[in-house]
């Protein structure tokens, strides 16, 4: 376990050293501000909740989560770091948790600095702070399938750019699989079951139902297995490198 | 104590290291020489970890890299080629992540980071971003990352490539004084560092295990062992005078300075022959000397042999 917080510790570190952190802040709280104001209506609504800012975060994580998550292993390759953090007493598997906490400690660190949010809620109406802070928590956990992904992709290739498409298309596919538009144009050419089932792979049907503030044991369940499931397949990848 | 067993590494149709066996004790500094691109780097990456072999193994202080990676890579310390290190972090901080990652007990740990420190000389710019070094001070981090946990094994991939010699010099005193407890495998293509360091010499080309001996024994198969080559005024001494002497092989002069070198017959003693020779023509011999060996011209000799007439 040392060496997992170690190795999270740096990684965490790694971000604030370097511009990465403070521009993904920025852009990550400037953009959730304005769409929420602007493209959801927020005033217009009427209503005293958070729903149109949490609406927002699945299109801002799909295109900074993956620019967080590039170089996590791209760049240890490039740099060679990679061969002198695998000569260290710690498992593939150990270095690849630690790196994943890190991002996700640090996505955790984005959505704690939106609170200027919660509180204008707060000032203007009288908003349910349970559902809100349910729906921090299904953001949170949305953001950890993305950058499971991402942590996936980024063993895969040497390229940067390469791991920020592939995991731009992966979330967006997985976003979209639940979708209405989606569902109903499989509707004739899929047996219902199986159109059933795609729409349970959808990560923002399983993160609206936490955001309405049902933390339900199938939505988490899902969390966990996607996050679990490709940062499996990322210690695979780093290993099967090893070989060729 | 380091054991390679049959250690192979394939990248695709190419074999970069084949079937290479190589055993090392504590106390001996086994130097892995080769030409460019002969697999010693991959055969490092593989006891470090850092790559699966296709098959065969190794062993480190008797922990099998495949079967116990972690009790393998605890008895570990390693430099790797060029010594990478995380540029954005200063000394301080990335040796204090070293020791996080391996775990180190608090006393332990402070006492081996000040002792680490001193010993590197790295006191003056512990604060300093690791990407700002010069290159001579980056493999001074590496070292001292490498013996951070004080390993019985050490493992540096070419530790003076790129240093200076005020900077070679201080690393080959650092690796000499830790060479006495621990096992230590270098590797190098400088042959001036395997008479420095080394009191073993592996030396591999295209991946094979082409000799393993002691420097002085490399040395004794030269052409020059034992050889006596000399300067001296005037050309009073003619080659056929020299060449008669029972014991002698051949004699070749230095067309450039006129320096004259005396091959034996291999094994057989000449010097006092010569000696007497040149004392009874009354020469004015200016240098005289027993030629050790040259060590350049053996692994000449071996590494640019034919692939079939390879054993």
């Amino acid at each position: 376990m040392t060496a997992v917080s170690a190795i999270a510790r740096r990684e965490l570190w790694s971000y604030f050293v370097t511009p990465v952190a403070y521009v993904f802040m920025v852009i990550f709280l400037v953009l959730a501000g304005l769409l929420t104001f602007y493209a959801g209506d927020f005033y217009d609504r009427g209503l005293a909740d958070l729903q149109p800012f949490f609406d927002m975060h699945p299109w801002l994580y799909l295109v900074l989560v993956p620019a967080v998550t590039m170089p996590m292993w791209a760049e240890e390759r490039a740099s060679g770091t990679l061969e002198l953090l695998f000569s260290l007493p710690a498992s593939i598997a150990q270095a690849v948790l630690g790196k994943f906490l890190a991002a996700w400690a640090f996505i955790g660190i984005c959505l704690v600095l939106t609170f200027p949010i919660w509180i204008t809620v707060n000032y203007l109406g009288d908003p349910d702070n349970g559902v809100i802070l349910a729906g921090y928590v299904g953001s949170w956990l949305m953001a950890g399938a993305f950058i499971a992904i991402g942590t996936c992709m980024s063993a895969s290739t040497r390229s940067q750019i390469v791991a920020f498409i592939l995991t731009a298309a992966v979330c967006f596919l997985l976003l979209l699989v639940g979708q209405p538009q989606v569902v109903d144009f499989f509707q004739d050419s899929l047996p219902p079951r199986l159109i059933g089932a795609l729409g349970q792979l959808s990560i923002s049907r399983h993160a609206n139902a936490i955001a309405r503030g049902v933390l339900d044991l199938r939505d988490l369940v899902y969390f966990f297995a996607t996050i679990v499931a490709w940062l499996g397949a990322s210690v695979i990848v780093l290993d099967l490198k090893r070989t060729r | 104590m380091i054991e390679a067993d049959r250690l192979t590494r394939c990248y695709g149709p190419l074999t970069a290291v084949d079937s290479l066996s190589l055993r090392a004790e504590p106390g001996q500094v086994l130097g892995l020489l080769g030409p460019n691109g002969a697999g010693k780097s991959t055969a490092m990456r593989m006891i470090a970890g850092f790559l699966t072999p296709t098959s065969g193994t190794a062993r480190v202080c008797g922990h099998d890299i495949r079967k116990e990676p972690l009790a393998a890579k605890r008895a570990l310390g390693y430099l790797p080629e060029g010594a990478p290190s995380y540029g954005e972090m200063t000394i301080r901080e990335f040796l204090v992540f070293m020791i996080r990652v391996r775990g180190l007990e608090r006393d332990v740990a402070f006492r081996r980071f000040d002792e680490v420190v001193s010993r590197l000389e790295l006191e003056e710019v512990l604060e300093q971003t690791i990407g700002t070094l010069s290159k001579g001070l980056r493999r001074r981090v590496g070292l001292a990352q490498a013996i951070l946990h004080d390993p019985p094994v050490l493992m540096l991939d070419e530790p003076t490539d790129g240093l200076d010699p005020n900077q070679k010099h201080s690393v080959r005193m650092l690796i000499d004084a830790m060479a006495r407890e621990r096992t230590i495998l270098i590797s190098t293509h400088l042959l001036e560092e395997v008479h420095a360091l080394c009191n073993r010499v592996a030396i591999i080309a295209n991946g094979k295990l082409l000799a393993d001996a002691t420097p002085a024994e490399l040395e004794a198969r030269s052409r020059y062992h034992g050889a006596v080559s000399f300067s001296a005024q005037g050309s009073g001494v003619s080659r056929e005078m020299l060449a008669r002497i029972p014991n002698v092989a051949m004699v070749e002069v230095d067309p450039l300075d006129g320096r004259v070198t005396v091959f034996p017959r291999p094994g057989l003693p000449i010097l006092e022959d010569v000696q007497a020779l040149l004392r009874t023509q009354n020469l004015q011999v200016s240098e005289i000397q027993l030629e050790q060996g040259r060590l350049d011209e053996v692994f000449r000799q071996i590494t640019t042999q034919p692939r079939g007439a390879q054993a």
